[in-house]
This record gives C-alpha cells, sequence and structure tokens, in this order.
C-alpha cells in the first residue's frame, strides 16, 4: 500500500508522522520510506545507520555548437521560459531557467543543439534494517526542478507492502506529482487557523485527484474542535489525535522517534497504518 | 525602499507570526506581501480589507482541436511532462501536467494544437491597519507558483513604491517560489527552530540566499525547547559569518494570537517583547 503524508502548512509535523509510521510498520513488514520534500529533506536525520548509496538526478539542457549555429535566434524565440537568449556573437543559455523541454533542438533549423544532461539533483538509497529503506531525493542548491527529482525518488522506490512518501509542505506542483498514484494521503494538521486553513486547500487536492485521505492532528492543546468539524463535514475520519508535549517536541527536535523510544507510540502508529490500509480496502 | 523577506527553510517555524508582528511594530510606511501563495496565511493576522482581486494567468496550456487531430501520437511522444495521454484512442492535454512549452505544437503535422490562456489563481490587492497587503492564492494543484510570487511582488512595487519597506512572508523550502521570492532583496530574516531539520534546513536555506547576493540573518523561535539544539545553531550562525538576530522563547500567547486572528505584538507576552527587541536590532541596521 502507497501512503502520502502531507499537510499544506509547513511544520506540522508530517516527517514526524511518516519516520514513526515507517520506523513502527517496519517490526512486522517490509516498508520503503521516500522522502519527496525534495527541496529540504529531513527522513535521513531520524534514521542515521545505513550506508548511502548516492545517484545523480540530471535534466536534458541544450549544448549548442558554434561551428553549426547561424545565430538565427529561432532556438530562443521558441523558448517559453527565458533560457536562450540570442546576443550579437552567440547564444546565452540560463540553466536555471530552462524546463528541459527539448523545444530548442527541434526548433533550431541548422540542427546545432544537442542536449546534454546537467545534474540538479540526487537520490540516496539507504538501508536502515532488514526490513526498512530510505530513499531520500534532494533538489541541490540553486536549482527549481523540484518534479523531476521527485519523480526519480518514486521510481526507486519501487513497490513495497508499504510505501511511506513524506511531501513537501504547499499545495502546488511537487505535492500533486508526490501524491500522483497514491492509494491514501495522511493530512497532517494541527489545530490553529493556519493549519485549519491549510487542510482546507490540501484536502481539495487530494478530492480533486480522487485519493482517499484521512486526518492527524498534531500538537494538539485540546481545542481541536474546529478541526474535528471540518472532518466531519468533509466525512474524513480522524485517524489519530498527537498532544503537544515538550517531551515528544525534544525527542524528536534532536533527531530521535518517539516510536523507537517507547513501545506504546510505536502501537499507536502501527494502529494509524492498519487504519489506512482498512479505509483503503473498504473504499 | 528596503525589501526584506522573511524565510524558514522549514515550514511552521513561525514566520508568518514574525511577519505579522513586524507589520505592527513597524512604525515606517510599508507594504506586505505574502509570497507564500499555495497557503497563504498572513491574512489571517492582518485582517484585510480587499480593495481590488484580479485573475492570475499562468502559462498558457496547450489544446488539442479533436475535429483535425489525427491520432498519430507524434506530440505526445515529444512531451517530456507526461502531459497527453491517449483515452480510448483519443490524445488530450491534461492541463494539470502542462508546462506551456508549446513542443506539442511545434511537432504537430497536422496544425492541431494551440496555446490557451489559463486562470491558475487570484490576485488581491487589500488595506489593513498596517498599510496595504498584497496577497493571492493558487489554485490548489497548479503550477506556476514561481510566477505568481514575481507578479504580486510586482504589483506591490508599483502601487507602493514610495514606501521604507516591503516586508515579505516567504514560502517555505528553497525551490522556485523561494527563488522567486528572495530574488531581489535586500535582507532575508530565517526563522528556523532548535530540531535537527530546523538546523539542517536553515543551512540550505542560507546557501541559496547568499547565492542569490542577499543579507541574511537568523532568528531562533521556541529557542527554549531544545537549548542544545539552539547552541548548535547560534555556532553555525557564528562559523558560517552570519548576523544572529536573537531568539524567541516558546509561548503559548501565540497560539492565542493566531486563533484571535491578531499579530503576537498586540498581547503583553514573551514572544512579543523578543520579536520587538529583534525588530529594534535589525531596523537600526536598515536605516
Amino acid at each position: 500500500m502507497n501512503i502520502t503524508v502531507a499537510s499544506g502548512k509547513g511544520g506540522t509535523g508530517k516527517s514526524m508522522v511518516a519516520a514513526n509510521l515507517a520506523w513502527s510498520l517496519s517490526a512486522s513488514d517490509p516498508v520503503t520510506l521516500v522522502d519527496c520534500d525534495v527541496e529540504e529533506p529531513n527522513l535521513h536525520l531520524f534514521f542515521p545507520d545505513g550506508h548511502p548509496v548516492v545517484s545523480p538526478v540530471s535534466v536534458l539542457v541544450p549544448d549548442i555548437d558554434p561551428d553549426r549555429c547561424t545565430l538565427c535566434g529561432e532556438c530562443a524565440r521558441f523558448c517559453a521560459f527565458g533560457a536562450l537568449v540570442a546576443a550579437k556573437d552567440r547564444v546565452l543559455f540560463f540553466p536555471e531557467h530552462c524546463h528541459s523541454c527539448g523545444g530548442c533542438a527541434v526548433a533550431c533549423p541548422e540542427g546545432a543543439i544537442a542536449e546534454i544532461a546537467r545534474p540538479i539533483g540526487t537520490v540516496t538509497e539507504r538501508t536502515i534494517s532488514p526490513s526498512l529503506r530510505l530513499v531520500t531525493g534532494t533538489l541541490n542548491e540553486g536549482e527549481v526542478l523540484a518534479v523531476k527529482v521527485i519523480q526519480k525518488a518514486k521510481a526507486a522506490a519501487g513497490n513495497a507492502p508499504w510505501v511511506i512518501i513524506d511531501a513537501s509542505p504547499g499545495t502546488s506542483c511537487p505535492v500533486v506529482e508526490t501524491l500522483t498514484g497514491s492509494d491514501f494521503c495522511i493530512l497532517v494538521t494541527e489545530s490553529t487557523p493556519f493549519g485549519l486553513h491549510d487542510l482546507a486547500i490540501a484536502y481539495d487536492v487530494t478530492y480533486q485527484m480522487g485519493i482517499q485521505s484521512g486526518v492527524v492532528i498534531n500538537r494538539s492543546d485540546g481545542k481541536d474542535e474546529a478541526a474535528h468539524r471540518f472532518c466531519e463535514e468533509k466525512k474524513i475520519p480522524v485517524l489519530a489525535v498527537i498532544p503537544f508535549e515538550r517531551r515528544i517536541a525534544e525527542i524528536q527536535g534532536s533527531g530521535n522517534l518517539i516510536s523507537r523510544r517507547d513501545p506504546a507510540w510505536k502501537e499507536r502508529f502501527c494502529a494509524i497504518g492498519r487504519a489506512c490500509r482498512a479505509l483503503w480496502e473498504g473504499a | 525602499m528596503i525589501r526584506l523577506a522573511v524565510v524558514s527553510g522549514k515550514g511552521g517555524t513561525g514566520k508568518t507570526v514574525v511577519t505579522g508582528a513586524i507589520a505592527q511594530i513597524c512604525t515606517r510606511p510599508r507594504v506586505m506581501v505574502d509570497c507564500d501563495v499555495d497557503a497563504a496565511n498572513l491574512e489571517l493576522i492582518l485582517d484585510p480589507h480587499i480593495l481590488e482581486r484580479k485573475d492570475f494567468y499562468g502559462m498558457e496550456a496547450a489544446f488539442i482541436d479533436p475535429g483535425i487531430c489525427t491520432a498519430c501520437g507524434i506530440c505526445s511522444d515529444a512531451c517530456r511532462f507526461d502531459a497527453i495521454p491517449i483515452t480510448d484512442g483519443t490524445f488530450s492535454v491534461d492541463p494539470g501536467r502542462c508546462e506551456g512549452c508549446r513542443v506539442c505544437r511545434l511537432v504537430c503535422p497536422s496544425g492541431a494544437v494551440s496555446m490557451q490562456p489559463r486562470v491558475v489563481g487570484e490576485i488581491f490587492y487589500s488595506q489593513t491597519s498596517y498599510g496595504n497587503l498584497v496577497h493571492a492564492c493558487l489554485i490548489p494543484g497548479a503550477a506556476n507558483s514561481g510566477l505568481l510570487v514575481s507578479e504580486i511582488k510586482k504589483l506591490a512595487l508599483s502601487r507602493n513604491g514610495d514606501c521604507d519597506l516591503m516586508l515579505i512572508d516567504g514560502p517555505p523550502g528553497i525551490g522556485c517560489p523561494l527563488i522567486a521570492t528572495i530574488t531581489g532583496t535586500d535582507q532575508v530574516l530565517v526563522v528556523t527552530e532548535p530540531s535537527v531539520s530546523g538546523l539542517h534546513d536553515l543551512e540550505r536555506v542560507v546557501q541559496v540566499s547568499r547565492g542569490l547576493r542577499t543579507q541574511v540573518s537568523v532568528v531562533i523561535n521556541k529557542s527554549d525547547l531544545n537549548s542544545r539544539i539552539s547552541g548548535e545553531i547560534r555556532d553555525f550562525c557564528r562559523d558560517a559569518d552570519l548576523v544572529f538576530r536573537g531568539e524567541i522563547p516558546y509561548d503559548e500567547t501565540v497560539m492565542e494570537a493566531v486563533r484571535m486572528g491578531r499579530p503576537v505584538t498586540g498581547y503583553d507576552a514573551p514572544a512579543s517583547g523578543a520579536i520587538r527587541s529583534i525588530w529594534d536590532n535589525l531596523s537600526r541596521e536598515l536605516w
């Protein structure tokens, strides 16, 4: 089963839920945990063991042969992203604007443009335990094509009885790419108007994509009525309410997992996994 | 005009709380811009009255005319974004995946593809008690968030260019919208939190900011939740030659203020005092 953990608002505890869920489930089943928050991947901080095997992620960018180029400017006129500019004596290329569509090579009447690979990130695989693999997508600093790195990370993850995917915050294209193909989405929220506002947007995305979802209310101070009302209205189950405790903040903040420290938490996270599976199988 | 962006790398560290507080306590003419366009929250504490709204057009999307298309599949093969699937023998464009590159139109031998404008969000120009606010809302799941960020910054500049401060609430992450947010700013204030994730993400956002040649300084929010890592963050700032602006303690008043839809500096609380002294320090340097 393929579960994506998403939230809309950042910092609600997606990584905390994904890491604890994966760790807890891996006690009895093989689990692959995938970090698709490629702009700020953090899951590896909770799993210091495991030898990292790094593969580059590249995109194709134009490589212009100056001997063939006649400076006609067709490539620059075609590029919708402003990545090519025809100057007096050469064509300037701005790689950070290139979306790797390949159009310039097609548009060039002289056949002067070949495409070469340019690295924009990495996918790192780690075996944390015999039943837990971690796959991390990392976008290089200064790059923008997060979606390409997400695709590679998901491809490297492959299939497993449980694939748990950590999404980036927000609701735009990286989140949609991460959610594509998921069986279920856990929406992590917190009991503030910010958390609720962004939960509603994130829920919209899952609803439009036809992906079933459930909610985890994190760092609860007990004043969660609005979040519960929203879930009732939309008929989304509340899978768990995790209270705000300084102890939890300190354990997680230091790179540990509450489910590794405390068997009761491990059982609670296993129960969240079982609830997701039951909802998915029931649908 | 000084352009100050409040960013974080990691989400949920308190960017919006800090931005809302500065909006309230700053005494100079200012305009606020919420560049976290896929989950805009600044409006929830600045209580804006919307003066104007307009549609935001993203990149054009391809459209295949089914009356002309011969289903040869050349466009689908050429599309690098898997945006032209075939269903029941018919090719059509998935607008959610289309990046607007126009390669399909270029390669179509029948001239069946046209590019059409698409609305992917809405831009608002508003009045608040503290000055104008430019904010936006991206259609959930849409692309073009970087483009929208650039648009609303431009709007703020054209309408309120005479202000002393453009105060920007940034998005999390280090990708497209973040780069659009900090491009052209004078100063970036990174709000981090004392956790391994907060520190890790701080390092990455600092690297991106420096690549864009803006001044970077750092505050730690909820600093007493893990004093050991707060120490590591201070060490990192010292070693990386970053200005450390101060710490904000964990304070339940912050949540209370957010629930009331008000800046925390409207309350007499430890977090308010800390933000005031951070702003005193920063504003002395800015002007």
